[in-house]
């Protein structure tokens, strides 16, 4: 009866481990994709950081912007809810943003500006809008539905050292998005992006990200510290993740008018 | 009055002793403001071609421990039309927060309904003298004394706020701006506001639900007309201005349809002392509602339509009671809005632009503007206020003549 067990134990992890060889081996391209956005956007089942960004210009002139960033998966969802508190510049201070996501459809968009004491309701279609002003858009920042993309491994290649797919998405509908296609450089232990080549309709680059830092927090691969750069205007944002936390329990009552008008000192601080 | 004001602030801050509480935050800014009527006119020979021209300081501090937040929002400015310095307490509030309740007592800003500068259900007070010759667009809420209480419940919200010192619009004067008054001979006028007793507070209910995408809201206020009502007397030798009795019953609605937002307000105003709309001195009952739809058309362009219309009930007898040689009103006043926004240079640039047309009035009000943020801290905005109409009577058209354009300069820390 022992003997059977260990057999059976031996059996199972002969199968098991070039099972595991053979999976990572023929992870079809949209796998890579749905892993890359779990990796990206869905770490943990919340999420807590301060995110500042520096806005510079080709000249060097910087602009800056700080705000405390929490979101909220839905469970067995790809839901999201985000919420948004400004610290600088001091024209946004106290102001507060939130987002419904919702993958197939429009997302839906609230900011609250206290100087009126109005939480305005803002169009949510066109996701490639600047978020803030920055070089990355609205979807840079909270991920695109997967399937509005065709997927392809071009290549795989090392970057700092580390293996990646190439992956190429291409939009099925060429006016839902910016680029013609994007290449992705995507860690295959973390799934993380560690580079992004956007090309605009002529096929010449337009837009490169770089994931210059990437950490573990809690368990999670996380980038840390990203840099977009507009490779025509030379226009570039630098993003630092500071004080990440995952998995704090965040209610979901905080994703309510009345905590987008009085948020709680504890999420923003 | 000032100086138990300065008295507060200091009572505040040390309150709020910074060995217990959280930080105090400092902001505001500096900001210089000037608006130019451009049509070469002035109302009144000795006035000068500005509408406006000031400088001033905004100090906001806030502070909090625990549930509790104190805030406050002083103007200090100097206005060089008048050549006079003042002190305007723009906000001064405390907030609580206890279990599913908020509270906000003090001096606040209350901004409710759907409409994008047109107010349905916002009963509370704004500034159209500040809006109409070009000062930034928070100026045109004016800050109330009110106890405001929130419920909140995942099924329901319901926000209650009583306001016991009636506050009424900040309206244009014939002292400034060309207007149609068909009492302009007579000076003597003079002002009754409800006074702050018990049966004059106002009340303002709000009880609303968000269904995810799909939000309701209902509304309830009684309280009074901002706008004055003139009440000659019998010869005509003076006017009192004075404020009637006003109750107004509403809803909202706002969804996403077609790519976009969609908008719909209604709103009943019983004129609580002219139900029977034969007194030509007070306003007859009003059905008032407003659609709007808003998008984004392409990167960093939104645009925005809206429609209004007030159906005033009782014609008939507005019209038997109608005093000789007065304008008469349409039934049904219609206006439409539109608005178009675009940013460039990485938000940095705004260009905006509003319209307001009335079909049935045959009047308009437009409003462009041009936004530069310079830096992070500091911004200007050149813009103007185009008014224009068929007559000289109707509530745009008579403004025909104060064209103007304005220049902000601000700093903000």
């Amino acid at each position: 009866m022992q003997n059977l067990k260990k057999l059976l134990i031996v059996i199972s992890s002969i199968s098991v481990v070039p099972s595991l060889i053979f999976a990572q081996k023929t992870l079809s391209p949209s796998e890579v994709a749905s892993q890359y956005q779990k990796a990206f956007y869905y770490s943990g089942k919340d999420m807590k950081a301060l995110v500042y960004m520096q806005l510079i210009e080709s000249g060097g002139k910087e602009r800056v912007r700080e705000l405390t960033m929490l979101r909220k998966n839905t469970e067995n969802s790809e839901e999201q809810k985000y919420f948004i508190y400004f610290h600088q510049p001091a024209d946004v201070e106290g102001m507060t943003f939130m987002v419904y996501k919702y993958p197939q459809k429009d997302d839906d968009r609230w900011l609250f500006m206290p100087a009126l004491d109005l939480v305005k309701r803002i169009a949510a279609n066109d996701r490639r809008s600047s978020f803030v002003g920055s070089d990355f858009t609205y979807e840079d920042v909270s991920g695109r539905d997967l399937a509005e993309d065709n997927f392809s491994i071009e290549k795989e290649e090392k970057i700092g050292g580390k293996d990646c797919y190439v992956l190429k998405s291409a939009p099925k509908n060429p006016k839902s998005a910016d680029y013609s296609y994007k290449l992705s450089w995507i860690d295959k232990v973390t799934f993380l992006p560690l580079k992004e080549e956007y090309y605009d309709i002529r096929g010449e680059l337009y837009k490169l990200f770089i994931a210059e830092e990437v950490k573990d927090v809690s368990g999670f691969p996380t980038v840390t510290k990203r840099k977009m750069v507009n490779v025509k205007s030379q226009h570039q944002t630098l993003v630092t993740f500071k004080d990440i936390q995952y998995n704090l329990g965040i209610d979901k009552e905080l994703f309510t008018e009345r905590y987008l008008k009085r948020p709680p000192s504890k999420w923003i601080k | 009055m000032k100086q138990f004001w300065l008295i507060s602030a200091l009572g505040f801050v040390i309150a709020f002793n910074p060995a217990t509480a959280q930080e105090l935050s400092w902001h505001g800014f500096l900001q210089t403001n000037y608006s130019l009527r451009t049509t070469g006119l002035t109302p009144n020979s000795n006035q000068s071609d500005f509408l406006w021209a000031d400088q001033r300081l905004q100090l906001k501090l806030s502070t909090s421990e625990g549930e509790a937040r104190a805030f406050t929002k002083v103007d200090l400015f100097q206005d060089a039309l008048e050549s006079k310095a003042d002190l305007e307490i723009r906000e001064a509030f405390l907030d609580y927060r206890l279990g599913d309740f908020d509270f906000r007592a003090g001096r606040q800003i209350i901004t409710w309904g759907l409409g994008d500068l047109l107010f349905v259900n916002d009963l509370f007070p704004k500034d159209w003298e500040a809006f109409f010759s070009g000062r930034p667009i928070e100026y045109l809420k004016i800050g109330v004394d009110a106890i405001k209480s929130t419920f909140s419940s995942s099924v329901f919200s319901l926000e209650l706020a009583i306001l016991p010192f009636f506050q009424p619009d900040n309206i244009p004067t014939s002292e400034k701006f060309f207007l149609y008054d068909p009492l302009a001979s007579i000076s003597n006028r003079t002002e009754e506001k409800p006074a702050s007793k018990f049966e004059n507070f106002e009340q303002a209910l709000r009880l609303y639900h968000t269904f995810s995408s799909f939000e309701v809201t209902i509304y309830a206020y009684r309280g009074f007309y901002r706008s004055p009502s003139v009440k000659p007397d019998s010869l005509p030798t003076q006017i009192i201005y004075h404020y009637p009795k006003l109750s107004v019953y509403g809803s909202s609605l706002q969804k996403n349809l077609y790519n976009g937002i969609f908008s719909l307000e209604y709103g009943f105003y019983d004129s609580r002392e002219d139900r029977a709309g034969d007194n030509p001195i007070i306003p007859n009952s009003f059905h008032k509602f407003m659609a709007g739809y808003q998008r984004q058309g392409w990167k960093d362009f939104n645009y925005s339509f809206q429609f209004y219309g007030e159906y005033m009930s009782d014609y008939s007898n507005y019209e038997k009671s109608l005093a000789i040689g007065f304008p008469k009103q349409d039934r049904f006043r219609q206006l439409l809005t539109v608005r178009a926004t675009q940013f460039l240079k990485y938000q940095t640039l705004k260009f905006s632009w509003f319209t307001f047309f009335s079909p049935s009035d045959n009047d308009y009000y437009l409003l462009p503007e041009v936004q530069y943020k310079i830096s992070d801290k500091l911004w200007m905005a050149l813009g103007g206020n185009i008014f224009g109409g068929e007559r000289k009577t109707t509530f745009l058209g008579q403004f025909d003549k104060n064209d103007n354009t304005y220049l902000t300069l601000r700093y903000e820390f």
